[in-house]
C-alpha cells in the first residue's frame, strides 16, 4: 500500500471538496433559463436555453478516482478524458476559471467558447477530453508513444468509463499499449450505469480489469471509491510506468450521485439508490481518515472548506462576468 | 535515373523521398502504418524507410486502424509529426471517428490551442478490378469535414513538394494518392505520373491548382488519376480544333477557386471530370462556385459532369470501365458541348 503524505492527502480533500462544489452549484445553475417552460408551450426544459446550454454531465461522487490519480501526475504528464471531464480537469491542474468560463460559452474559456464541457483543451497542462465514448485511448497511446520517442518519464492517463470498454478502441489501445509497452495508465470508471444500461447488462465479465490478462499487462480492481486506495493502487502503475515497465488497467468502482446528464429523470434507478451511496460518501471517508489520524484540525478543516467555496464562486463569478466571443471568431481556428 | 537535371521518379518513390527528407531534417517525423516498413507500404509510399531509418521511426502497426490514427493524433498533440498511413482509403469506416471527430476538430475547439501536425496518407482509386471495397476515392466525403486539410497529387513533382508541405503543416493533411499513377511495377500505370523530381527538398504550396493545358474553348477541371486521362481526350480533341484548357486542382482544401473561375470566364465552358461519386460531392461543388459567380461569367452551354454515377465500383472489367469515367467519355461529353 502507497500512502500519501499528509499534504497530498489534504491537497486531495481540499481538491474533492472544489469538485464537488463546483459540480453541484452547476445544478442549479445549469437550470437558470430553462425553466419555466415559457419558452414553448407544454415543454419542461429546455436544454438550449440560460447560461449554460447544451448537455451536462457532471461527476458528483466520483472524485476519488480524479484525486487519487492526479495526486501522482506531474505538469507534463498527459491527461485524456471523457464526455464527463470536470472532476479531471480540475484535479490536473486545468484553470478553474478557464473551464468555468468554457462551460458558459464564453471567450475566456479554455476553447474560447468553441469547445464546451464535454471539449476541453488545455496545451499547458496537458489535458484533453472528448465526447465520443472509448476516443480518448488511441490519443493516449500517442500521447505516450510521444513521451517514449522524446526520452521523457512522462506518463499518460486515460479514463473512461465501464461502458467504453465494450467499444473496439479499448481492445485495439490496449494491444497497442503493451504491444509497444508504452507508459500510459487505463483507468476505467465504473459507475455502474453506460446512461440507463447497467454493467450486468452491457459487460460479459463481472470486472474489466480481468481483460488485462487478455493484453499481458496488469489489471487492478479498486472496489471501495477510497480516494486512498486510488491514490496507492495508481501510484504503483505510475511507478511502473515511468520506469519504462509498460501499460497498466485499473478499476475503479465509483459512484455517480446525478443522472447521466442534467435533466434525466433517471427512472432506470432503483428507489433509495443514491441516497444510500451518499452515505458512504469518499469525501467524509477521507475526511474522517484526516481527523482520526491528527492531520486536520478543526481550523484546518473551515480554512481548506472556505479556501474551496471561495475558488468555486469565484471561478463562476469569472465565467458570468467573461464576454461571449465575438461572432467574427466563428470561422477562426478551423486550422491554425 | 540520369543526372541530377533530368532525373525521373515515380510517383511513389517521390512521395517517400519527400518523406525521407524531412525525418533528415526534423527527428520529431515518424511514420506508421501496416505493412510500411518491412513492406515499404503496399503501394510503396514508405519504400526504403525502414533501412534508412530503423524501426523506431518507421513502424509497422497492428491492422487496428482506430488506435494508430488516434495514436498519431495524440503523438502530434504532444509535438510529434507522425505520418500515418490508412492502407486503402475505403477502410476509413473503421477508424472515421478518430478522424472526423477528433483529428478535424479539436483544434477549432480548443480555440486554436492545439496544433495537429499530422499526415493521414491514404490509397485511393479503381482502374484494376479490386471491386467496391478496394476502389473508391472518397476525397470528397472528406473535404465535407472542415479541419482537413486535402492533397490529391496527378505526379511525381507535386506528390514530393506536396509531401513535404504536408509534414510542416501544422494542421491535419490528408494527402491520396491514386494506385494507378503510383509507378507500381505490378499495376499499370499513367507515365504522365512519372516525371522529373529535383533531388533537393521543395514544396508545392496548397491551394494553387495547376493549368497543365492551356486552351481556349473548354474548363476542364480534374485532379489525380483523372488529370492524365484528362490530357488525353484534349489531346485528340486538339486534332480536331477543339482547345481545352486543363485545370490539375491539386488540393481540394484550400481550393484555388480563382484559377477555375477565371479559365471559366474565358472559355465560357465547364466541364469537370472526377473519379469520386458524383451526387453531392468534388463536381457538384466545382459547379457551385461557377453558379455563384454567373454575374461575371458566361456560359455558352450547360456545364457537364462525368463522375461515378452512384453506384458502388463493380468489379467485372467491363462494367468497371463502365462506372469509372475513361478519356473516350470525357473526349464524347466535349463533343457533345461544343456542337
Amino acid at each position: 500500500m502507497i500512502e500519501p503524505t499528509t499534504d497530498k492527502m489534504l491537497w486531495m480533500y481540499e481538491q474533492m471538496l472544489i469538485i464537488r462544489e463546483f459540480e453541484e452549484t452547476m445544478v442549479n445553475i445549469y437550470l437558470e433559463g430553462k425553466l419555466p417552460p415559457e419558452i414553448q408551450e407544454g415543454l419542461a426544459f429546455d436544454i438550449g436555453s440560460g447560461p449554460v446550454p447544451g448537455e451536462m454531465h457532471l461527476a458528483a461522487g466520483q472524485e476519488p478516482v480524479a484525486v487519487g490519480t492526479c495526486a501522482h501526475l506531474k505538469k507534463d504528464d498527459t491527461i485524456t478524458g471523457t464526455h464527463r471531464p470536470h472532476h479531471f480537469a480540475i484535479a490536473k491542474g486545468v484553470s478553474i476559471n478557464a473551464l468555468a468560463a468554457e462551460i458558459f460559452g464564453k471567450v475566456t474559456g479554455l476553447g474560447r467558447g468553441k469547445g464546451g464541457h464535454m471539449h476541453l483543451f488545455d496545451v499547458e497542462n496537458k489535458f484533453g477530453c472528448s465526447g465520443i465514448i472509448g476516443a480518448g485511448m488511441p490519443q493516449a497511446c500517442g500521447a505516450a508513444l510521444a513521451a517514449k520517442k522524446k526520452g521523457k518519464d512522462w506518463v499518460t492517463v486515460t479514463f473512461f468509463g465501464e461502458g467504453a470498454a465494450n467499444q473496439g478502441s479499448f481492445h485495439e489501445s490496449l494491444n497497442l499499449a503493451a504491444l509497444w509497452n508504452l507508459p500510459v495508465i487505463f483507468i476505467c470508471e465504473d459507475n455502474s450505469y453506460a446512461i440507463s444500461v447497467t454493467k450486468d447488462e452491457s459487460t460479459a465479465i463481472a470486472n474489466n480489469a480481468d481483460r488485462a490478462a487478455g493484453y499481458g499487462m496488469p489489471g487492478v480492481s479498486v472496489d471501495n471509491n477510497d480516494a486512498l486506495e486510488v491514490f496507492s493502487v495508481v501510484g504503483e502503475a505510475v511507478s511502473r510506468a515511468r520506469a519504462g515497465e509498460g501499460p497498466s488497467l485499473i478499476e475503479c468502482k465509483t459512484d455517480r450521485y446525478l443522472g447521466h446528464f442534467q435533466g434525466d429523470a433517471e427512472a432506470y434507478r432503483p428507489e433509495g439508490e443514491v441516497e444510500k451511496l451518499r452515505e458512504n460518501d469518499p469525501i467524509d471517508l477521507l475526511r474522517d481518515h484526516l481527523v482520526a489520524s491528527d492531520a486536520m484540525s478543526d481550523d484546518n478543516e473551515k480554512e481548506i472548506k472556505d479556501r474551496a467555496s471561495a475558488t468555486v464562486k469565484a471561478a463562476y463569478e469569472f465565467a458570468r462576468a467573461s464576454d461571449y466571443p465575438d461572432t467574427s471568431e466563428v470561422a477562426q481556428h478551423v486550422f491554425v | 535515373m540520369g543526372n541530377e537535371n533530368n532525373r525521373e521518379l515515380t510517383m511513389a518513390a517521390a512521395i517517400s523521398e519527400g518523406m525521407a527528407q524531412e525525418m533528415e531534417r526534423d527527428e520529431n517525423v515518424f511514420v506508421m502504418g501496416e505493412d510500411v516498413a518491412k513492406y515499404g507500404g503496399i503501394f510503396g509510399a514508405t519504400g526504403g524507410l525502414l533501412d534508412r531509418f530503423g524501426a523506431d521511426r518507421v513502424m509497422d502497426t497492428p491492422i487496428s486502424e482506430t488506435a494508430f490514427i488516434g495514436a498519431a493524433t495524440g503523438a502530434a498533440a504532444e509535438g510529434m509529426r507522425p505520418v500515418v498511413e490508412l492502407m486503402f482509403v475505403d477502410f476509413f469506416g473503421v477508424c472515421m471517428d478518430q478522424i472526423y471527430n477528433h483529428m478535424a476538430k479539436n483544434i477549432y475547439m480548443s480555440g486554436g490551442n492545439v496544433k495537429l501536425p499530422v499526415v493521414l496518407t491514404t490509397a485511393i482509386g479503381g482502374g484494376y478490378n479490386d471491386a467496391a471495397q478496394h476502389s473508391q476515392c472518397l476525397y470528397g466525403l472528406f473535404a465535407h469535414v472542415p479541419g482537413l486539410k486535402i492533397v490529391v497529387p496527378s505526379n511525381a513533382y507535386d506528390a514530393k513538394g506536396m509531401m513535404i508541405e504536408a509534414i510542416r503543416d501544422d494542421n491535419p493533411v490528408m494527402y491520396f494518392f491514386h494506385k494507378g499513377i503510383m509507378g507500381l511495377l505490378w499495376m499499370a500505370y499513367f507515365t504522365g505520373s512519372t516525371t522529373h523530381v529535383p533531388e533537393e527538398p521543395y514544396t508545392v504550396p496548397f491551394g494553387k491548382a495547376k493549368v497543365v493545358r492551356e486552351g481556349n474553348d473548354i474548363t476542364l477541371v480534374t485532379l489525380s488519376q483523372m488529370v492524365h486521362k484528362s490530357m488525353q481526350a484534349a489531346e485528340t480533341l486538339e486534332s480536331d480544333g477543339i482547345s481545352v484548357e486543363v485545370i490539375d486542382l491539386r488540393t481540394l482544401v484550400p481550393l484555388d477557386k480563382d484559377t477555375i473561375l477565371n479559365s471559366v470566364a474565358k472559355t465560357n465552358r465547364l466541364c469537370v471530370a472526377d473519379e469520386d461519386y458524383l451526387s453531392f460531392g468534388l463536381s457538384g461543388e466545382i459547379v457551385a462556385i461557377v453558379a455563384e459567380n454567373l454575374d461575371s461569367i458566361d456560359l455558352t452551354c450547360p456545364v457537364k459532369r462525368l463522375a461515378v454515377k452512384d453506384m458502388p465500383i463493380p468489379y467485372s472489367p467491363p462494367l468497371e470501365n463502365a462506372a469509372i469515367p475513361q478519356s473516350s467519355d470525357i473526349e464524347n461529353t466535349i463533343r457533345g458541348m461544343m456542337a
